[in-house]
């Protein structure tokens, strides 16, 4: 054992290999290589009748997916959802993480974390069907609403609220560490010179806020992006790209074009990230 | 710089190599289209012999009960100490899934539904049964032997299990009139714009041809699962028109019943199954089968061509088809029964009243499902019909 120890000791690479290889494998094999086996197999097709995989060069997915035009529709209502649910994280978000870190006392800071994380332990599946009941025709929000048929019902709007309920922990989070990184001297000071609240949180809180808003949009626009069962229970006759992929390998068997479908969000979330890395949002993550 | 060069060139070639192996290679499912295929020829077991010990089983929710969902739903222990077969049981949630699992070889029976029966049947997946070794098959009505979902030139591939027709459920305190008509899910412009439901797969575009066959009979619409591109394009067209009165799609039976219950939807296709949950829940619905019939579904056992247990398996699909086991499938599961026998068995005695087991009068307006084929099911040979892959497609294209 001392003669192994020693030996790691004089070389150090073999012992940062040796630390680090299994973690790199499962990097590498598990993740990097079912991202890889998607890509190529986005290039395969299906016999359609007997569901065999042809394993066949060919950029008919990929043709079908630019030529009709419901795959484009669908695409940009995905977008839109993701955008939208991450807009309304970040307003409900900010004044949160904002109470949380600099009025509450720490007895309730804590307790409001806790408050937070703990719908996080809660099963997606329940928490999605409690909307739907929530939702339902004359159920409790159309009577707050003014009885049967006054709620949003199913559909779209539905989907975002419930999206929004769903990933609203992710975005407090990250807001929630970056004001607590913001010295409350800041404030003092800018209240000394003559700046009311507004003004503040304007001019000092909220340019400091940006990269952790962009740390949570990531969580936020990419766990919407991929999302199918939500908008199943409460999306009406919505679809989004998740059940395109998730019907294209359950009713149709289809995994080759589900692949080609699920490179969409892919390029999207890439093209996201570099956007957000230039804010420095990725040193908040 | 002349070694830089001839590296890549190597790993061009490497690259090329690899690509040409993986084109070459393992290419399984390719080469001649669904047009010209042929029943691949297995033989059927010559004789029943001594049970292997156990029976793996891939089946639908509710089909295959021991009691571990509720206890006094149990038909798998008095077969497992019947035949010393222990029951392995892998619940599939589509028939799509079913396909997949029957692939891996490690299952022994299924029981398939007809759109994935003739899937089974043409990949191979599945053999014919010598229904002389099965003593539960003479008591099967004969309105379910032989039909296209369960043979092929008269060589039967399975046990039939059970059946139900998808029937039109409407809410009886908004509904006015009653419909009786598939019209009333197909008006653009119905009343009941956005609360209108219909089935979330592929197959119910054969719903909207099965429409078409009767009101728009100069399309020639002969078996609504064999459609040519002109009819194809009818029933996908009138069912965009049917998506702007759509309030959702379902899938879920349990969503479909809540649905009903608050008056999220109010009219649209449904399982009998479906209703009486309705109604115990004190929903005030009912439902009708239109006077243009309907489309359903009709299950069958069947045994996979690499049964590693062939006699264990032959003794489930005997035992879960006999009167006692198949009165209670159908009434845990709640459709037809299809022994006739099992209609004194049940618990509710009118079961097979309620789920029309024995109307012929009632089944025969029933178009079960079955998979669509490039080679029309409906005997055509001029043209060729839309296939599953097309059917798939369209549905996408269809919900928008």
């Amino acid at each position: 054992m001392t003669s192994l120890g020693s030996y790691l000791h004089r070389h150090p690479r073999l012992r940062l290999a040796g630390l680090l290889s299994a973690p790199l494998l499962w990097l590498v094999v598990a993740y990097l290589g079912a991202l890889a086996v998607l890509l190529v197999s986005a290039f395969w097709t299906v016999n359609g009748f007997t569901g065999g995989v042809v394993r066949r060069f060919s950029l008919q997915n990929f043709r079908t997916l630019l030529a009709e035009e419901v795959y484009r529709a669908v695409t940009l209502r995905s977008i839109g959802v993701a955008a939208a649910v991450t807009v309304l994280c970040v307003v409900l978000a900010v004044p949160m993480a904002f109470f949380m870190a600099k009025v509450a006392s720490a007895r309730a800071r804590h307790a409001l974390v806790i408050a937070i994380l703990t719908p996080l332990w809660a099963s997606y599946l329940v928490k999605a069907y409690a909307w739907r009941i929530l939702l339902a025709n004359g159920g409790p929000i159309d009577t707050l609403l003014g009885g049967p048929g006054h709620g949003p019902g199913y559909g779209l709007p539905a989907t975002v609220i419930v999206l929004s309920y769903l990933w609203l922990p992710y975005m407090i989070l990250p807001i929630y560490a970056g004001l607590e990184r913001l010295p409350d001297s800041l404030l003092e000071a800018s209240a000394d010179l003559g700046a009311r609240a507004g003004r503040t949180f304007r001019a000092v809180v909220l340019p400091m806020l940006v990269p952790s808003i962009f740390a949570g949009s990531i969580f936020t626009f990419s766990l919407s992006l991929g999302d199918y069962i939500a908008v199943q229970i409460v999306g009406g006759k919505t679809q989004l790209i998740g059940n395109l992929v998730y019907a294209n390998i359950g009713a149709a068997n289809n995994l080759p074009f589900a692949a080609a479908i699920a490179t969409v969000p892919v390029v999207i979330m890439v093209i996201y990230l570099f956007a957000v890395r230039r804010s420095g949002a990725l040193e908040e993550l | 710089m002349r070694h830089n060069g001839r590296w890549r060139t190597a790993i061009l070639a490497a690259g090329v190599l690899t690509l040409a192996a993986c084109g070459g290679g393992a290419d399984k499912g390719g080469g001649s289209g669904p047009g010209g295929l042929t029943v691949p020829k297995i033989d059927k077991l010559a004789s029943l012999g001594a049970g292997e010990g156990s029976v793996n089983i891939v089946s639908w929710a509710g089909y295959v009960e021991d009691g571990t969902t509720d206890k006094a739903v149990d038909w798998v222990t008095p077969f497992e100490k019947e035949t010393g077969c222990q029951v392995n049981n892998k619940v599939a949630a589509t028939s799509d899934e079913m396909v997949t699992l029957m692939k891996t070889g490690e299952y022994d029976v299924v029981s398939a539904s007809g759109d994935a029966s003739l899937r089974l049947i043409y990949g191979g997946d599945v053999a014919p049964v010598n229904t002389s070794l099965l003593s539960s098959y003479q008591d099967v009505f004969d309105g379910l032997k032989n039909k296209v979902w369960n043979s092929v030139d008269g060589v039967a591939y399975g046990l039939p299990h059970g059946r139900g027709a998808n029937v039109l459920m409407y809410r009886k305190d908004t509904v006015n009139p009653p419909p009786t008509s598939w019209a009333a899910v197909f008006d653009p412009n119905s009343p009941y714009k956005g609360k209108i439901t219909a089935y979330d797969s592929p197959i119910y575009i054969a719903d909207a041809a099965l429409y078409l066959m009767k009101t728009k009979p100069d399309l020639g619409i002969k078996n609504p699962y064999a459609l040519d591109d002109k009819q194809f394009e009818a029933a996908v067209s009138l069912l965009k028109e049917q998506n702007k009165a759509i309030g959702e799609y379902w899938s879920d039976y349990t969503k479909e019943v809540q649905a009903f219950k608050a008056g999220n939807s109010v009219l649209g296709t449904s399982w009998q199954v479906i209703v009486n949950l309705a109604q115990a829940d004190k929903a005030p619905v009912d439902a009708v089968l239109p006077t243009e019939g309907a489309t359903g579904w009709s299950d069958t056992w069947m045994i996979s061509s690499k049964a590693k247990h062939p006699n264990c398996g032959y003794l489930w699909m005997n035992y879960i088809v006999s009167p006692k086991a198949n009165a209670q499938v159908a009434e845990w599961f709640g459709e037809a029964p299809s022994n006739r026998l099992a209609c004194e068995q049940t618990a509710a005695k009118d079961h097979c009243k309620t789920f029309h087991a024995d109307d012929e009068s009632y089944l025969d307006q029933v178009w079960y499902w079955t998979t669509p084929l490039a080679r029309c099911v409906d005997g055509r040979t001029d043209v060729t019909c839309k296939d599953y892959a097309a059917w798939t497609q369209a549905w996408t294209t269809i919900k928008g």
